[in-house]
């Protein structure tokens, strides 16, 4: 069953189309890959689908399980089961991870109508769940992020993802900034969240990560279209060939 | 012959207000003496308004416009919404001195438990006999207006070397709508002594009254105190307080203000630093919604050399309401190695929010480290989307960043139960807002 579909999407920002007609099915269970050079609007689309404010959507549509995600605020589309590892996570002084992870997920329970979580049984999920991620204990009474390396901040997304069990997990540039062992690590994190009823799209750059996160459909990104889509191979072709002749196509 | 006759906004006679007052004011002859005098200070001064340097930011004439009459002393019925009022906000473990509507409550306060600890005095009582409580080292028109009508208040001794079991909590509490509390207390801390004094002011049903309090507080050398105030008034209610604070020697003071009610309210207090070696942390936080009217200004006087001051202030501010801070340090030509800083943070929630920063230093030493800082800004956008793609609805990621920003304020409280406590209040503030 589709998941997410992006029908003929064009956005603005600042008066400027930067996605001019994107098309894209993602079904329940799959694992897409996104990837296209610097500027392409990956960015964009991932925050489109997030719900930022700023991006003006002149055209097209975005249909979640059917709905029209357009017309919901970011936290509806969290609670819906919408969630963006974002390539930049902020850093949020005076907000104790703990805090915001019991307090995001305890929302989205309320607006799902489902009862919050006990104490006990969150701190249990909290604990088992970083622990697999190689998460330490006292990162996660810091403040959001703060003085979090580059691959802590990625794996704090990972453990989000984790907690909060989305049905769409947009992933993007989760590789940037990471060595080779804190990448393994965040993407063991992801393939365990890898299950028939959830998807994930994964925006990268590189091939490296989908030597991690295995895709099943790899959709080539330019110019703010999707210019080609195909079976993993299509990432390794894109590897040895590079963007140029998609530049010229898009 | 015409003779002007200073009127009220009403048409009343602002000498009405004294001789309306008078036959409820404690004190010998010579004492109403020294209020009649106070109050001619105040009639020929009238209330603070904008060209009066000190007021610029807080006009009373155009924000309150008129004093209101003395409170009746509270009934039977008043007492027993006092004593619910007691109990919703009484600090756990703390002994309570209650005032309400400016008159001491015997019933709802712990004098007993307190006895074994500190000395116990009303200020009725005091100004019966000696009119030393109504003099402090500086006055304007709502201190002389205090020291006319002070009705009553708590007279605390703590001798050296004591160290409090439990705080001290002194709740002003208003029954009388549309009516004025005047309040005068004095807190004497000996040497050596660790303590903790909470005062807190609140309504329990009171609606658009006046308070007018005064605090003259001395600390002793090496003492270690908290001093923490509650300003949780009812949204109509005037609060205009004037604090008088003396630190001796090698002494930490740490004192916290938090206004969370009343349209307008004013906390200015004047503190000397007049041993060597204290270390001085003032902190606030201003939680205004509304057209609310925030107030606090601070002379910080370093007298002697080697002191540390510390003010941090946190506003937060929404609708139409204004936050003002004024901080004024002074250090005296012998006060070398002082250190003196105050940063304040304004958040401003919406575009008609304001927000006035005013400080002062004024230095006559050479060797010394003075600073200050201020900002003013809106809440980050990136960081309320990231809440929000987490599923945060809008006013409580706000909530949640709010919190952080008083947070940096809220944790100079070094005691977790007070500063839970003031978290509690902040919380309910914001819960208010959703
Ligand atoms: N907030 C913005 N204001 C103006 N231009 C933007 C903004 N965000 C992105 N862009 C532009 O949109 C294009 C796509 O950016 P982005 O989505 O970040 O690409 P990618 O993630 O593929 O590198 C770029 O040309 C970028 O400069
Ligand atoms: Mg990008």
């Amino acid at each position: 069953m589709a998941l997410l579909e992006v029908k003929d999407l064009k956005v603005r920002v600042e008066e400027r189309e930067i996605l001019h007609g994107l098309t894209l099915t993602v079904n329940e269970g799959e694992v897409h890959a996104i990837m296209g050079p610097n500027g392409s609007g990956k960015s964009t689309l991932s925050h489109v689908i997030a719900g930022k404010p700023g991006y003006e959507v002149t055209d097209g549509q975005i249909l979640f399980k059917g709905e029209d995600l357009l017309e919901m605020d970011p936290n509806e589309r969290a609670a819906k089961g919408v969630f963006l590892a974002f390539q930049y996570p902020v850093e949020i002084p005076g907000v104790a991870t703990m805090t915001f992870l019991r307090t995001a997920l305890n929302a989205q329970r309320k607006a799902r109508g489902e009862s919050e979580y006990s104490t006990p049984d969150f701190l249990r999920k909290v604990r088992e769940v970083s622990k697999s991620l190689n998460i330490p204990q006292d990162m996660l009474k810091r403040g959001v992020n703060v003085g979090f390396s580059g691959g802590e901040k990625k794996r704090n997304e990972v453990l989000q993802m984790a907690l909060f069990e989305p049905s769409l997990c947009i992933l993007d540039e989760m590789d940037s900034g990471l060595d080779i062992d804190a990448l393994r690590i965040a993407a063991d994190g992801v393939n365990a969240l890898r299950s028939p009823k959830r998807a994930m799209v994964v925006i990268t750059h590189y091939q490296r990560l989908l030597n991690y996160i295995v895709p099943d459909v790899v959709h080539v990104m330019s110019k703010g279209r999707v210019v080609k889509s195909g079976g993993k191979e299509l990432a390794l072709e894109l590897e040895a060939s590079g963007y140029a002749q998609f530049e010229d196509a898009a | 012959m015409n003779v002007a006759v200073a009127k009220t906004g009403n048409g009343r006679a602002v000498s009405d207000l004294f001789a309306s007052a008078e036959g409820r004011l404690p004190g010998s002859p010579s004492v109403i003496a020294v209020r009649r005098e106070a109050f001619e200070t105040y009639e020929r001064l009238g209330l603070p308004h904008r060209r009066i340097e000190e007021w610029k930011y807080t006009d009373l004439r155009a924000l309150v416009g008129e004093v209101l009459p003395l409170a009746a002393a509270p009934d039977a019925a008043a007492l027993k919404r006092a004593a619910e009022a007691v109990k919703a906000h009484a600090i756990a473990g703390a002994r309570k001195l209650v005032l309400v509507d400016g008159v001491f409550a015997a019933d709802l306060s712990d004098v007993k438990a307190l006895a074994s600890e500190a000395g116990f005095k009303t200020s009725r009582e005091t100004l019966e006999k000696d009119a030393g409580l109504l003099k402090t080292a500086s006055t304007d028109a709502v201190i002389a207006l205090n020291a006319a009508l002070a009705t009553d208040g708590v007279v605390l001794s703590i001798a050296d070397g004591v160290q409090l079991s439990a705080p001290i909590q002194i709740i002003h509490i208003a029954t009388a709508s549309s009516a004025s509390a005047f309040s005068r207390s004095q807190v004497a801390i000996g040497k050596g002594v660790r303590a903790t004094i909470i005062e807190s002011f609140v309504a329990a049903g009171a609606e658009a009254y006046q308070v007018n309090d005064a605090v003259i507080v001395s600390v002793g050398d090496n003492a270690d105190v908290a001093h923490i105030r509650l300003l949780d008034d009812a949204p109509d209610a005037v609060n205009v307080t004037s604090q008088f604070v003396t630190v001796g020697a090698n002494t930490k003071l740490n004192f916290f203000n938090m206004t969370t009610g009343a349209a307008v309210s004013r906390l200015q207090g004047f503190i000397t630093l007049a041993g060597e070696g204290s270390e001085l942390s003032v902190n606030g936080v201003n939680l205004l919604q509304k057209t609310e009217h925030g107030d606090t200004t601070l002379v910080v006087d370093h007298a002697v050399p080697n002191c540390v001051s510390r003010e941090v202030f946190r506003a937060v501010i929404d609708d139409r309401a204004h936050s003002v801070f004024q901080g004024r340090i002074i250090v005296r030509p012998d006060a070398q190695k002082t250190d003196g800083k105050m940063m304040t943070r304004a958040l401003l929630l919406s575009d008609e929010a304001e927000a006035d920063n005013k400080p002062e230093l004024e230095i006559f030493a050479d060797d010394v480290s003075c600073g200050h800082g201020a900002t003013a800004g809106a809440l980050d956008d990136s960081l309320l989307f990231y809440l929000k793609a987490r599923g945060l609805p809008e006013k409580q990621a706000q909530a949640l960043l709010i919190q952080a920003f008083v947070g940096e304020a809220i944790e100079q409280i070094a005691d977790d139960g007070l500063r839970e406590h003031v978290i509690g209040i902040a919380e309910r503030w914001l819960e208010r807002r959703q």
